[in-house]
């Protein structure tokens, strides 16, 4: 038995800093507040008249239209608040530079082949190429999702901003395209905390360990 | 029961214990709590939740007020963009709709008003008319765009003395329906009293003998069949308002 089959020996090291954990659970909050809220919203006017799809009623929340349209107008400021500080601190601490590039089409192409290939190692401390673009994908798609049901919410008010989505019926669209992304985002990105939960720790309490893949590797 | 009870009392209270007890009470907090988020009622009290959400309704009203620009048009459309047929839409189905009859109808005017006599139909035609394309944004998502030829309606509360510097004007319609904007949407250029649907006289399904169109709110904040209405100071909620819809929803 090697030490480095016992997770006490090896070291603790700081992965989360404490604004993005925060910034992460108010998120988780604020997420499912307006997902289960909006597909209420959706619900009551589908926005593809040709797909005839509702969600089920026990995925959402508000009890009806108006219920749900106040828990969506309510969580909007948590979601968009928290949002913005997450991206000043982000931003002004380098933590984006940081932990989300260098990426290149070259480097997504090269992980995305080894994920597929089940050969790509997780590192506790350095995101590879996928991820950076999942997670830099997934913040785009917020902007989007913020920026389209602002224009929803105000199609008079912010209609230059919607004249780039096509008006009123196009920012419906991207909306509900944006709220996809973010979904699908959620799934792949609960299915990996499944598929290796050691990852759940740091972002709860900070720290946490280094992986076999971070302690094979000489690069800190 | 009692059996069950009477032994847990017996049992020393060991750390073990007092572990679990804790562990069962965090449980029951945790499902409390995710239970009053995820019905939108609070289980233990019914009305925090709903007073919460009613504040923020209440900020919301407040924040649009302060974005809402008085002088900014709703975007207008073409006769080809026309939504036809345009939906029917009222909290009760269109056979049940409100024939109001032209004759001996007069718009009753009240509240902070100087010129409170009321106002035929032929009287409003007889006073300078615009008409408009614009886009019918329903609260449940759907929008339509329709043609509405009227009355503006600014123009109208100054003519008959309304004070302009009170924060309210409601309406009160045929059909039992009520609802009630902010003085500054009801200066905008673009809120008429609409009498006219596609130039013809405003049908009853869309609301005869008039129907307030408002470009810059929702649609059920554009009350149709009206009969009365009054400027004043104090809250005059509406059908929908009452029931949880944001009393601005302004566009």
């Amino acid at each position: 038995m090697t030490t480095l089959d016992t997770i006490e020996a090896i070291p603790r090291i700081y992965i989360h800093k404490l604004f993005v954990r925060v910034f992460h659970w108010v998120n988780v909050v604020g997420m499912t507040m307006m997902i289960m809220s909006g597909w209420r919203i959706y619900n009551a006017s589908p926005v593809f008249e040709s797909i005839d799809f509702t969600f089920p009623k026990w995925l959402t929340i508000g009890g009806w239209l108006g219920g749900a349209l106040q828990w969506h107008f309510a969580a909007m400021w948590l979601l968009v608040v928290n949002f913005l500080v997450y991206l000043v601190l982000g931003f002004a601490t380098g933590h984006f530079k940081r932990r989300m590039t260098p990426v290149s089409p070259k480097s997504v192409a090269t992980d995305l082949g080894k994920a597929i290939k089940g050969k790509l190692p997780h590192s506790a401390t350095t995101y590879n190429a996928v991820q950076k673009i999942s997670y830099i994908g997934v913040l785009l798609a917020i902007i989007l999702t913020i920026m389209s049901g602002s224009v929803v919410w105000k199609p008079v008010q912010l209609q230059e901003l919607g004249l780039l989505m096509g008006g009123y019926e196009g920012a419906r669209v991207v909306h509900f395209l944006g709220m996809s992304a973010i979904c699908a985002f959620i799934v792949v990105h609960l299915a990996l905390v499944l598929i290796v939960p050691s990852t759940l720790i740091p972002m709860v309490m900070g720290w946490g360990r280094k992986t076999k893949h971070d302690l094979e590797d000489n690069t800190p | 029961m009692i059996t069950r009870a009477t032994s847990k009392l017996l049992l020393p209270q060991t750390k073990e214990l007092q572990n679990i007890q804790r562990r069962l009470f965090m449980k029951k907090t945790l499902s409390l709590g995710a239970l009053a988020m995820l019905t939108g009622c609070d289980a233990t009290d019914p009305s925090i939740t709903d007073r919460i959400l009613g504040a923020m309704s209440k900020w919301n009203d407040e924040v649009q007020l302060a974005i809402f620009n008085p002088n900014k048009p709703a975007p207008v459309y073409t006769e080809a963009d026309i939504t036809d047929p345009f939906p029917f839409n009222a909290f009760y189905s269109e056979d049940e709709v409100t024939t109001v009859e032209e004759v001996g109808y007069t718009l009753e005017l009240s509240g902070m008003i100087d010129k409170k006599e009321s106002w035929t139909l032929d009287r409003l035609r007889a006073l300078p008319q615009v008409s408009q394309i614009t886009r019918h944004i329903c609260v449940e998502g759907w929008s339509a765009i329709g043609k509405w030829g009227g009355v503006p309606f600014g123009d109208f509360l100054r003519m008959v003395g309304a004070d302009t510097t009170a924060k309210y004007v409601g309406f009160k319609c045929a059909d039992d329906y009520y609802s009630s904007i902010d003085m500054a949407t009801a200066l905008h250029p673009q809120t008429i009293l609409a009498l006219t649907f596609r130039d013809q006289v405003l049908p009853v399904k869309y609301g005869f003998p008039m129907k307030l169109r408002v470009p810059t709110k929702l649609g059920f904040k554009n009350p149709k069949h009206i009969m009365a209405m009054f400027v004043t100071n104090d809250y005059p909620g509406g059908y929908w308002e009452d029931q949880g819809y944001n009393w601005f929803s302004g566009s």
